[in-house]
């Protein structure tokens, strides 16, 4: 398939964007795009868009799998895909059509802005992004080729950092503090209350904290605790471990804004191919590949359709407030846009949800809850006045990292004897046994000894233990 | 502010294979994965008798990647829609991560099947067994021409053994070089092919020794094998059927079914035909015995006998079908005996495993079938019986 446009009717019409995207204030990183074809877009989707990755059998499987879903019809490829640099690279798909890249090159530029500005994203350095990356690449290819190492072991190592990168902190804007700020933290917690009437108070006892436990406060970056406490580790798989979870970090930011990111970019597409006045049969074609975009899969949730409705609904609601939005949030001191670029920068999905999607909202979107039973996902609330809470609590559960369990490192020296001690944060929601018993299993591997782990399922606490290649589940009486 | 567009670069099209590497790797994974799982899948799958190209699907347990993951009682949200969803609706099945628009920036949903076909399950199952003792005869070795390999280039062949590219290239060549001598040749000017730019393929029949060999399949069809106890057997041969066909070129395997009476029948009848009747196991080996006799003289052929019964012999006929079973084990290079009793078969019959305990030679070998599972156990005991004895040597 010939696309019937050429370069420079892209360079022209990415002019055209670009002025509005000034116009509408938009604050993006320089750009550049490149015209790949469908087996490159296969392989940037599988290697997150990166040129340079090192390699590791996961990638090979998801792309045969991507290509067989492709191949097969199941699923198209994406239109484009960005990658969070600076300058942000693009990729365009060759065999596209006109309409569908001006969509498409608008649509980047709300992404390209969005990382930018995000909070989310301070934390994963665009500048050095590609660097970093292909850095990673040369360090693993160098341990695969090092005839000491080899690829089985490094597959080993990576198998096992893999099942736990995401166990990683959530939000990385929050300063982790050092061990030294821990043990002030620990010493201060403990000092009493002031209390003006000291002297005539008996004094309570005051216990002495045992800084000697690690860690001393719970720890979530478990492949991070495993590098710099198990002592047998070698330098490359300590090195192998940094590498997967500063990978893991730069993701954590695209994981946390998924919904926010997609309805910022749709939201602004739409705006500045609206105002581009395309010809007619440009714009015809537009209104439907952009409607193909942003229908609701109903059943499931399409992150650009709820994000948008939820952006176009701020910037309606600040810029003509009704009296109950005036009587609630007080008058209105910001227009609808700089609201929008308010929230842009300082939400992520979960506190974006729960400030902005309003009861109207998951009435409109006809949102509903739905459990599993049997082998059916059964419908369990509509939104109705009584469920929609709910709803919206249990959405907030299912977008971004809230999907992750959270795991932390508990103490490093359970029961004396160098077990692992790892305590899941349990919110209502329990692990998948055959999974929690296979990635225990990796625990073990790296941290060497045996692991145990405390969750709660069934409405009992439970200790999950992995020692001696035996996986034990045992209820607590 | 500028933005750079790259244009397509057609070479990059062999940077797109870059994951070719981590492809092989997986695939390598799978593959693993599928021989770990072999005694499981054959349990599972009934494979018996199946077309050989036939598709099947095979679970995989070593590729998944584990993480920690919420489980069943985590409840998600969707969108209604135009639909009007009630509480009690049905909306999906299981849970399916949405792939399509975007980017994997999240672990996709695992799948747990592939799809492999009979032909490479087999070759994958039997890599590593072989039929025991099968260069004992060495003297009755024969030659066989069987397989034609290319070997190298000629002027001179037969048509069919033209190699176009080749010939294509030395006329160019020819081209090239006649332009040098005569550079003011006009390039228009035809330049047809001449006979000495064709080039054939040469082959060369490849022979290789190989001995000579007979599998007897001795099967039970009386009465009391029911519906399961044939399956199980069935089952066995199949694999030890699909095993010759791959691994020996020039095997041949005979069919005996037996119930009082003994006939040889074909492959077909062997795997779909259903019987009945009393048992005389020594009717299947004097069978047996009768066609080595006439067809496949022990000095001539390495003779590998297995039979399958429920052991639920008639009493009478015991005594022969110890002497009959003797006479193989002296004339065969192994003679298996595979017992059926299925777990929970009611009653406990006779078992002729107790009764040919008598027979002491090493190449006499009995099991015992229980369940699906204890197949390919049986199976692998059967043909590394030998080796073992070898090792042990």
């Amino acid at each position: 398939m010939a696309a019937e446009h050429t370069l420079q009717d892209l360079e022209a019409w990415n002019e055209k964007i670009l002025t509005l995207v000034e116009r509408f204030r938009l604050d993006p990183f320089p750009q550049e795009f490149e015209i790949c074809d469908h087996e490159d877009m296969l392989s940037y989707m599988v290697y997150s868009g990166m040129p340079s990755h090192y390699p590791h059998w996961s990638y090979g499987k998801n792309f045969e799998k991507t290509k067989t879903l492709y191949e097969y019809g199941v699923s198209g490829l994406p239109y484009e895909m960005v990658i969070n640099s600076n300058p942000s690279i693009a990729y365009l798909m060759r065999d596209n059509s006109l309409a569908l890249h001006i969509l498409t090159i608008a649509h980047v530029y709300g992404h390209n802005d969005f990382f930018k500005n995000n909070f989310t994203f301070r934390s994963t350095r665009a500048e050095y992004t590609i660097e970093t990356f292909k850095g990673h690449a040369n360090r693993v290819r160098h341990y695969i080729e090092d005839p000491s190492i080899g690829l089985e072991k490094v597959e080993a190592v990576l198998d096992a950092a893999h099942a736990l990168s995401l166990q990683c902190r959530r939000n990385l804007a929050i300063k982790k503090p050092t061990a030294s700020e821990e043990q002030q933290m620990k010493l201060s917690e403990l000092e009493p209350p002031a209390d003006p009437f000291r002297a005539i108070h008996r004094r309570a006892d005051q216990p002495t904290p045992d800084l000697r436990k690690v860690p001393l406060y719970p720890d979530e970056d478990l492949l991070i605790f495993i590098r710099d406490h198990n002592p047998q580790l070698a330098e490359w798989e300590r090195d192998l471990l940094t590498i997967v979870h500063r990978q893991a970090q730069y993701f954590v930011p695209q994981i946390e804004t998924k919904i926010m990111n997609e309805g910022w970019a749709s939201f602004w597409h739409k705006r500045i191919v609206e105002a581009l006045e395309l010809p007619q049969g440009l714009h015809l074609e537009f209104i439907i590949r952009h409607t193909q975009v942003l229908r609701p899969s109903p059943g499931s949730l399409n992150p650009y359709h709820i994000g948008m409705k939820i952006w176009e609904d701020i910037e309606k609601r600040w810029n003509e407030p009704s009296a109950q939005d005036i009587e609630e949030f007080g008058p209105r001191t910001k227009s609808g846009m700089e609201k929008l670029f308010e929230v842009r920068e300082v939400e992520r999905d979960a506190s974006f949800l729960r400030r902005y999607l309003t009861e109207e909202l998951i009435r409109e979107l006809n949102l509903f809850e739905y459990k599993k039973r049997g082998n059916d996902q059964v419908v369990s609330r509509v939104a109705d006045e009584d469920n929609w809470r709910q709803i919206k609590e249990t959405l907030i559960q299912n977008v971004g990292t809230a999907t992750i369990p959270v795991i932390k490192v508990d103490d490093s020296d359970y029961l004396n004897n160098r077990t692992l001690l790892l305590k899941h944060h349990h919110d209502g929601r329990d692990l998948q046994l055959e999974y929690a018993e296979k990635t225990l299993k990796y625990v073990q591997q790296l941290w060497g000894r045996d692991v145990v782990m405390e969750t709660i399922i069934d409405d009992r606490t439970t200790l999950l233990t992995f020692s001696d290649g035996k996986f034990i589940i045992k209820k607590a009486v | 502010m500028s933005t750079i567009f790259r244009p397509y670069n057609s070479s990059s099209g062999q940077r797109s294979d870059r994951s070719a590497g981590d492809r092989l790797r997986h695939r390598q994974k799978v593959r693993e994965a599928i021989r770990n799982n072999i005694a499981d899948i054959i349990a599972e799958e009934s494979i018996i008798g199946k077309d050989r190209n036939r598709i099947i699907k095979v679970p995989i347990r070593g590729v998944k990647e584990y993480r920690f993951i919420y489980g069943e009682n985590a409840p998600g949200v969707g969108e209604g829609g135009d639909g009007e969803p009630k509480p009690g609706d049905v909306v999906g099945q299981g849970k399916d991560g949405k792939s399509g628009q975007q980017a994997g920036d999240r672990p996709g949903v695992d799948y747990y099947e592939t799809d492999v076909s009979l032909d490479e399950l087999v070759d994958l199952m039997f890599e590593d067994l072989e039929l025991p003792d099968i260069e004992r005869k060495r003297l009755r070795q024969i030659e066989i021409e069987r397989l034609f390999r290319q070997k190298g280039f000629r002027r001179k062949g037969i048509r069919v053994r033209l190699d176009k590219k080749r010939t294509a290239r030395s006329r160019v060549k020819r081209k090239k070089a006649a332009l040098k001598q005569q550079p003011d040749m006009p390039a228009s000017r035809r330049f047809p092919f001449h006979e000495d730019d064709l080039r054939y393929h040469h082959t060369v029949t490849d022979t290789r020794n190989e001995s000579n060999a007979v599998v007897l399949c001795i099967m039970d069809t009386s009465g009391s094998m029911d519906t399961m106890k044939k399956y199980l057997a069935r089952s066995f041969f199949f694999l030890l059927y699909q095993f010759l066909c791959t691994r020996y070129q020039n095997v041949e395997i005979v069919f005996i079914a037996h119930h009082t009476e003994a006939r040889e029948v074909t492959e077909e009848e062997f795997f779909h035909k259903g019987e009945s009747g009393g048992t005389f196991i020594s009717s299947g080996y004097n069978k047996a015995l009768e066609i080595i006799e006439e067809r496949y003289h022990p000095a001539l052929w390495n003779v590998y006998v297995f039979h399958c019964s429920d052991g639920d012999n008639f009493e009478s006929d015991n005594e022969a079908a110890l002497k009959a079973a003797q006479e193989l084990t002296r004339t065969a290079n192994l003679f298996g005996y595979g017992e059926i009793k299925p777990l929970g078969a009611g009653y406990y019959g006779s078992s002729m495993i107790t009764f040919f305990s008598q027979i002491h030679e090493s190449n006499f070998q009995t099991v015992q079938i229980q369940k699906k599972e204890d197949i390919w156990a049986s199976f692998k005991i059967f043909l590394s019986k030998d080796r073992a004895r070898e090792d042990a040597a």
